[in-house]
C-alpha cells in the first residue's frame, strides 16, 4: 500500500504505457507516451537522451501530469482512467547506469527489457537514460472510464522524509 | 507545422481515443482521455465533453494527443504511432470542437524505430553538452570495453580476411606444405590491416559528413558510428587505426624479411588499396571503385600473399581459387551500399548503387553470383583448382533470398537487413567450402595410394 488510492495504484502497477504531459518554455503542454513505474511513493519514468527535449522542459518547469488512458495498455477488465499531477525531478547523475536502479520495476512490467538491454551495443544512445521522478500531488480517477462525468479527486499527502 | 488533411482524416481509423492536455489554473498540466470524431470537411475534431474539475479551458490552445501501441507480451511493442496536435478548443452544443493548427507525429510503419532514434542523435548530443555544462564535467555515452572494441573495429567482418588467407594457406598446403606459425602470423597481420581499414573508413566517413547524413544505418552498413555517437573521439579512432596499420605492416615486413621480398610489393599494393579505399586523394569508394578495391584486397592479394608466405613463390592456382571469394566479398560491399546510398550521395560518395538504378544493381548482383559459381565449376572441372572444391556450389542457394530482397525491399533498409546478413553468409559458406575442398583433397592424398581424379 502506497501513498495513492488503491485503484490508482492498481492502474500504475499494470499499465504498460502512460502519457506524460510537460510544459514547454512557451507554456504549451506537450505529451509523450512512456512506461510508468511505481514504488509506492514515487512514479518513475525513464527517457533516452535521444528523446530528451522533455527532460529539458521538466528542468525548466517541474510541473507535470501523467495519464493512464490507453485501453490497450491495461489489463482486461480495467476500465478506470486516471490522471496524476505532480512535481518531477530529472536524475541524470549517471546516464549510463544510474537508471538501472529502476530496472527491477521495469523488468516486472516489461520482461523483454533484458533482451533489449542485451542488444545495447546496437543502440548505445538509447540506453543512455535519465530517470524522471514524479512526486504525486493530486490524482483524478474516473472509475467507470467515463470522463464526461466528474472524476474523484484525491489530494496526496506529502511523505515526510 | 500544419497537419496535412489526410493525417486528420485517418485519425478515427488509426486511433481509439484522444487525450486533451492543457495547463490548469495552478500551472500544472492536466490531461483527460475522451472519445472523438473527425469532421473531414472542416478539418476539425469533435471531442466528447469533459466534466467537473477536469474540464479544459474554452477558447484556449490545447494539446490533443492520439497514441496507439500494441503490447506484445515478452517481446515488446509494435504498431507504435502517435499524433500530437495543438490548436484552439471551443465549446459546442454537443461537446468540444478542436481545430488543429500544429502537429508532431510518428508512425513506425512509416519510419522505423531505428531511423526515429537515429534522427534523435543531434538532440542527444545537445543534451549531453547541457548536462556537461550543468555538472562541470564532460559527460559522454559509454559502452563496455569489449562492446566498444567490437563496435569500433566491426570485428565480425574479419571473416572477409580469414576466408582468403585460409584459402591461400590451404592451396599452399596442397601444393607445397605449410607452417602453423607462419599461418598464424599471416592471419594476425591480415586481420590488423583489415581492422585498420575498418577504423580508417570511419575516420573519413566522419570527416566527410557521411556518418552524420546517414539516418538509416544497419547492423551491416553505415559504419561503426562510434564518433558520431560520441563514444570515441576522432583522435582516438585515428590512433586506433594507425596502431592496427603499424602491427599489420610490422608483421608484413617481418614476413618479407624472412620469406622473400617479392611479398613486399603485394603487401604494399594491399596496404595502399586499404588506405585509399576512403582516403584522399584517390578515395576509390567515392569513385565507384570500392568493389574493385575490395575484390583485389580481400581476394587475390590476401590469398596470394598467404600462399607466398608458405610456399615462397607465386602460382596461378591460389589466384584462381581466390577469384570467387573476391567477387563475393565485393558483392557484400555492393549490397551493403544499397541502404547507404542517400547518405553516400549527400557526402559525394558515388558508389555503384548511387550511380545506377535498382534494375541495374539487381541484375548486376545476379550476374556476378552466376559468374562466381560458373568460375568454380570451370576451374574445378579443368583441374586448375582441386576438384572437391565443386562442393562450394552448395552455397549458391544463399544468393536467392538476397536477390529477392534486392527486388522487393530496395528502399527499405531494415527489411533488407536479413538479406545483407545472408549475403555475408554466402561469402563465408562459399569460402569455407572451397577450403574444405582442399582439405578433402589433402586427406584423400594422405590416406589413399592412388586417389581418384575427382578427389584431387
Amino acid at each position: 500500500m502506497g501513498i495513492l488510492p488503491e485503484q490508482v495504484e492498481a492502474l500504475l502497477e499494470t499499465a504498460l504505457v502512460s502519457e506524460l504531459t510537460v510544459v514547454d518554455p512557451s507554456g504549451r503542454p506537450v505529451t509523450h507516451p512512456l512506461i510508468p513505474l511505481y514504488d509506492g511513493e514515487l512514479i518513475y519514468l525513464t527517457s533516452s537522451i535521444l528523446f530528451s527535449k522533455k527532460l529539458e522542459h521538466i528542468k525548466a518547469n517541474p510541473k507535470v501530469s501523467l495519464s493512464i488512458t490507453d485501453p490497450a495498455a491495461l489489463e482486461p477488465g480495467q476500465i478506470a482512467r486516471v490522471t496524476i499531477q505532480g512535481d518531477a525531478e530529472v536524475d541524470d547523475s549517471d546516464l549510463h547506469a544510474g537508471w538501472e536502479r529502476v530496472l527491477p520495476l521495469w523488468r516486472k512490467k516489461e520482461p523483454a527489457i533484458d533482451f533489449f538491454l542485451g542488444k545495447r551495443v546496437a543502440l548505445p544512445l538509447f540506453f543512455e537514460r535519465s530517470v524522471i521522478e514524479i512526486r504525486p500531488r493530486r490524482a483524478f480517477l474516473w472509475e467507470d472510464g467515463r470522463t464526461d462525468r466528474p472524476p474523484q479527486v484525491f489530494d496526496v499527502e506529502p511523505v515526510l522524509a | 507545422m500544419r497537419p496535412k488533411p489526410e493525417l486528420i482524416a485517418r485519425l478515427e481509423e488509426r486511433f481509439g481515443h484522444a487525450v486533451i492536455a492543457y495547463v490548469d489554473a495552478d500551472g500544472y498540466p492536466m490531461s483527460v482521455a475522451t472519445d472523438f470524431e473527425v469532421d473531414e470537411a472542416r478539418g476539425t475534431v469533435s471531442l466528447r465533453a469533459v466534466a467537473g474539475d477536469a474540464q479544459p479551458p474554452q477558447g484556449e490552445r490545447v494539446n490533443v494527443v492520439f497514441s496507439h501501441i500494441r503490447p506484445q507480451p515478452g517481446v515488446g511493442y509494435d504498431e507504435r504511432r502517435y499524433v500530437s496536435l495543438w490548436g484552439p478548443l471551443r465549446q459546442t452544443e454537443g461537446g468540444l470542437e478542436f481545430s488543429p493548427e500544429d502537429v508532431q507525429h510518428w508512425d513506425e510503419e512509416e519510419m522505423s524505430f531505428f531511423e526515429y532514434s537515429e534522427r534523435g542523435v543531434p538532440q542527444a548530443k545537445r543534451y549531453l553538452e547541457r548536462v556537461s555544462a550543468e555538472t562541470g564535467r564532460e559527460v559522454r555515452p559509454k559502452l563496455s570495453f569489449g562492446w566498444l572494441f567490437l563496435r569500433a573495429t566491426r570485428l565480425p567482418f574479419l571473416t572477409a580476411t580469414f576466408v582468403p588467407i585460409l584459402l591461400g594457406i590451404a592451396v599452399a598446403a596442397w601444393t607445397n606444405g605449410f607452417s602453423w606459425w607462419l599461418a598464424l602470423l599471416t592471419l594476425i597481420g591480415g586481420a590488423s590491416i583489415h581492422l585498420g581499414l575498418n577504423v580508417a573508413n570511419d575516420v573519413f566517413d566522419t570527416t566527410s559528413g557521411a556518418d552524420a547524413a546517414n539516418v538509416n544505418p544497419t547492423q551491416f552498413s553505415g559504419g561503426s558510428r562510434v564518433v558520431h555517437y560520441g563514444l570515441l573521439t576522432l583522435r582516438e579512432i585515428t590512433l586506433l587505426s594507425a596502431a592496427f596499420y603499424v602491427v599489420g605492416i610490422g608483421i608484413g615486413l617481418y614476413l618479407c624479411a624472412t620469406r622473400g621480398w617479392d611479398l613486399f610489393w603485394l603487401g604494399a599494393a594491399g596496404a595502399l588499396l586499404s588506405v585509399f579505399y576512403t582516403a584522399p586523394p584517390l578515395k576509390l569508394v567515392h569513385r565507384g571503385l570500392g568493389e574493385i578495391d575490395v575484390f583485389l584486397g580481400f581476394g587475390p592479394i590476401m590469398a596470394l600473399g598467404a600462399y607466398y608466405v608458405q610456399a615462397q613463390q607465386f602460382d596461378l592456382e591460389p589466384l584462381l581459387a581466390s577469384i570467387p571469394v573476391g567477387i563475393l566479398i565485393a558483392l557484400v560491399l555492393y549490397v551493403n551500399e544499397v541502404p547507404d546510398r542517400p547518405a553516400d550521395a549527400a557526402a559525394g560518395k558515388r558508389t555503384l548503387p548511387v550511380r545506377f538504378s535498382q534494375d541495374v544493381i539487381v541484375k548486376g548482383y545476379a550476374a556476378a553470383v552466376a559468374l562466381t559459381f560458373a568460375l568454380i565449376v570451370v576451374f574445378a572441372l579443368a583441374g586448375w583448382i582441386v576438384r572437391p572444391t565443386i562442393i562450394a556450389l552448395a552455397a549458391a542457394p544463399l544468393a536467392l533470398p538476397v536477390y529477392r530482397a534486392l527486388k522487393s525491399s530496395y528502399d527499405q533498409p531494415y527489411a533488407l537487413m536479413p538479406a545483407m546478413g545472408k549475403n555475408i553468409q554466402l561469402h563465408l559458406a562459399t569460402g569455407v567450402l572451397l577450403i574444405l575442398g582442399y582439405v578433402i583433397a589433402l586427406i584423400a592424398d594422405g590416406v589413399l595410394d592412388d586417389p581418384p581424379a575427382f578427389l584431387t
